[in-house]
């Protein structure tokens, strides 16, 4: 186990490196001179050779890359480009706001997908399993957008049942107030596609041997659909809720940019328009971490749920 | 090919047993379902080439009616309602002097384009057939607009991800060893950031418009999903007798991975290109909605959902609809297609 963590571990040293390859060619060298950017419109020669020289982007690209590997281990990236705030301390104060949005809406999410899912496989044919799928279908090719404009303009403008947009100082208000709507827009986007897709994996369970052999021997229904038939889907939902989790990182950015919740989404959207690149990079150096990291953590977790499986 | 021809002289009396394509097709003309999303999709095919060769809305941004012009079966606005709003019905030109506006300046320079040849004495309607925006322009004719945008990004940047996923998982599937380390390799890194985060750096980076801009953002970023099938299969494939039976009679490795393996993986290719084709004119609609798409003299449902994000709170639904009800039904069509071919071609998956 303790050899399996470390060989994992071990392995995604390449991918990191790679990444900060990727990041670093894309903003050092597609994305041109940033002292341009910096300096906008009134600028002269000193000027940008000014700013060139505090970017440290006048270096040779090797140095440079080293700076920027230094700056990920330290987790330093220094200030903003456009409000001077340290980046750090963006990531550090925007992480809660996104949290408190979606960590409910991944539980409510999943937990209501599962459900549905289970349940329309368990009457799979039927009327009821067709009329869902086919809900699921067309509610899956509205844009998010249209549901974020609806459900505000409906919702909170009209009927005033939620504030419009906003964001408090204490958690709990947060939470129980100015979270209620974002929640719910979120849970209603992703219950479609999770659905249909938690139940073909029921449904590849459904009509197994042990299905037949649990209720040959008189298992009752119920106990058949949520102990042996969830348990054996469990797996490809936990790898499907697991790959959700990295984004818990990066916010979600439409819903966190209508409802003004002060996010890490909001922020990275903030920093694309103001071409504010290090908070771009920190941000997908940190979130391809997390990734790597979650992605060891479902192999790990595929074995507590499923003896079966072997890490090796 | 030349084998069944010369068989099929020999023995002209029997008949031929029907190839994969065929029976896919026989499956698929079973499908009703799948035939009417098909014919959806074509409907939509063909408003996208006859809107792109200028054959209908090619006049959508003449202002035809009054400002906000409601649809015609709503019937024209009451004449109070149009003072309650916050721009007086005057016509251009007033309208667009929001100082707030990021576009005014843009959209301005264009109208006074369009505006010599539109006179200020011409008549504009009260309604339109599903309403006009802000100033005036026809939504419906705005919609059709926007369909040829957004199915052409979409249709553009699938065809690119479905070449490199292909070519890419090919090698690395048929060559295996380093090649495959590598390909993996690429594919691990561009799985470890999160595709909209990926995309939205990107954006950051080129820091520019266009839909040549969003077609490479989607193409060059999509294809690890394409990539990861496509080597699978290549694994299978490279294996089997008849890529042995090639090696024997001496084809090439280029000709035994793209015409001997190709056409019996181009099923799987064809299904991801057509699922890829529904989640990129869905990234379209909100990078282009988030102001990182289209140029701003291009319509798309991006651009005009963000438009009607404003208008709804006046009150003037109708482009907000004519957006949404474009886009779910292509998209519907062709999700419901897509399934549809995907029974066709693989009917042991069910």
């Amino acid at each position: 186990m303790f050899a399996y963590v470390v060989r994992r571990l071990w392995q995604t040293v390449p991918t990191l490196l790679g990444v900060v390859l990727l990041v670093f060619f894309l903003f050092n060298s597609v994305g041109g001179d940033p002292a341009y950017l910096l300096a906008g419109k009134i600028s002269n020669p000193e000027q940008i050779e000014n700013i060139r020289r505090q970017l440290g982007v006048d270096r040779p690209y090797y140095v440079q890359l080293g700076i920027f590997i230094q700056q990920i281990a330290t987790g330093n990236f220094g200030a903003s480009w456009s409000t001077n705030e340290k980046v750090s301390e963006i990531l550090a104060t925007r992480l809660g706001p996104s949290l408190t949005v979606l960590v409910p809406m991944l539980v409510i999410q999943t937990l209501l997908a599962v459900a549905a899912a289970m349940l329309v496989a368990y009457v799979r044919g039927s009327l009821t399993d067709r009329m869902v799928m086919i809900a699921c279908t067309v509610g899956q090719s509205v844009s998010i957008l249209v549901y974020i404009i609806v459900f505000q303009y409906v919702l909170a403008y009209q009927l005033g049942w939620f504030p419009v947009q906003g964001w408090g100082d204490n958690l709990a208000e947060n939470l129980f107030k100015y979270s209620l709507l974002p929640v719910l827009v979120g849970v209603i986007v992703s219950i479609a596609p999770e659905t249909r897709l938690y139940r073909s994996f029921f449904l590849d369970e459904i009509n197994q041997d042990y299905v037949r052999t649990a209720r040959a021997k008189g298992v009752g229904e119920g106990r058949v659909m949520w102990v042996h038939v969830l348990r054996n889907a469990s797996i490809p939902i936990i790898t499907n809720v697991m790959s959700q989790l990295p984004g818990l990182l990066t916010g979600e950015f439409l819903i966190e940019r209508f409802f003004s919740v002060p996010g890490i989404g909001r922020e990275v959207l903030l920093a694309v328009e103001r071409s504010d690149f290090p908070v771009i990079k920190a941000v997908t150096i940190y979130v391809a971490i997390a990734t790597m990291i979650v992605n060891l953590l479902t192999d790990l977790l595929y074995r507590a749920v499923d003896p079966r499986v072997q890490l090796k | 090919m030349i084998h069944a021809a010369a068989a099929g002289s020999r023995v002209p009396q029997r008949p031929e047993s029907p190839g994969l394509w065929t029976l896919a097709w026989r499956r698929f003309g079973r499908d009703r379902v799948g035939v009417a999303s098909f014919a959806v999709v074509l409907l939509f095919f063909a408003l996208m080439l006859a809107s792109g060769l200028g054959l209908v809305a090619a006049d959508w941004s003449r202002e035809a009616g009054v400002n906000y012009a409601p649809p015609t079966f709503v019937g024209p606005a009451a004449p109070e309602r149009r003072l309650a709003g916050p721009e007086s019905p005057r016509g251009d030109g007033a309208a667009a002097a929001n100082p707030v506006d990021p576009l005014a300046g843009v959209l301005a320079e264009i109208r006074a384009g369009e505006g010599g040849k539109a006179s200020k004495a011409e008549v504009k309607a009260p309604t339109l057939v599903f309403g006009g925006d802000r100033w005036g322009r026809d939504v419906l004719k705005k919609a059709i607009k926007g369909t040829e945008t957004s199915m052409f990004v979409g249709l553009a940047a699938a065809a690119l991800t479905a070449l490199l996923g292909t070519v890419f998982g090919a090698l690395a599937g048929y060559y295996g060893r380093w090649i495959d380390d590598f390909f993996n390799w690429f594919y691990s890194i561009f799985t470890a950031v999160p595709y909209l985060l990926l995309i939205l750096a990107i954006a950051a980076v080129l820091n520019q418009k266009g839909t040549m801009t969003v077609i490479l953002i989607l193409g060059l970023t999509g294809w690890t999903g394409i990539f990861r099938l496509v080597r699978a299969e290549y694994l299978k494939h490279k294996v089997r007798e008849y890529i042995q039976a090639a090696d024997a009679i001496g084809a090439s490795h280029l000709r035994r991975m793209f015409v001997h393996i190709l056409p019996n993986v181009s099923h799987v290719v064809l299904v991801q290109l057509s699922l890829h084709v529904v989640l990129f004119i869905k990234s379209e609609v909100v990078l282009s909605f988030l102001g990182f798409g289209v140029g701003v003299d291009t319509v798309s449902w991006g651009s005009m959902l963000n438009e009607a994000q404003s208008e709804l709170i006046l009150g003037y639904w109708w482009q907000l609809a004519a957006a949404t009800i474009a886009m779910a039904v292509l998209v519907t069509g062709f999700s419901l297609f897509t399934d549809a071919l995907r029974d066709a071609l693989d009917p042991k998956l069910k």
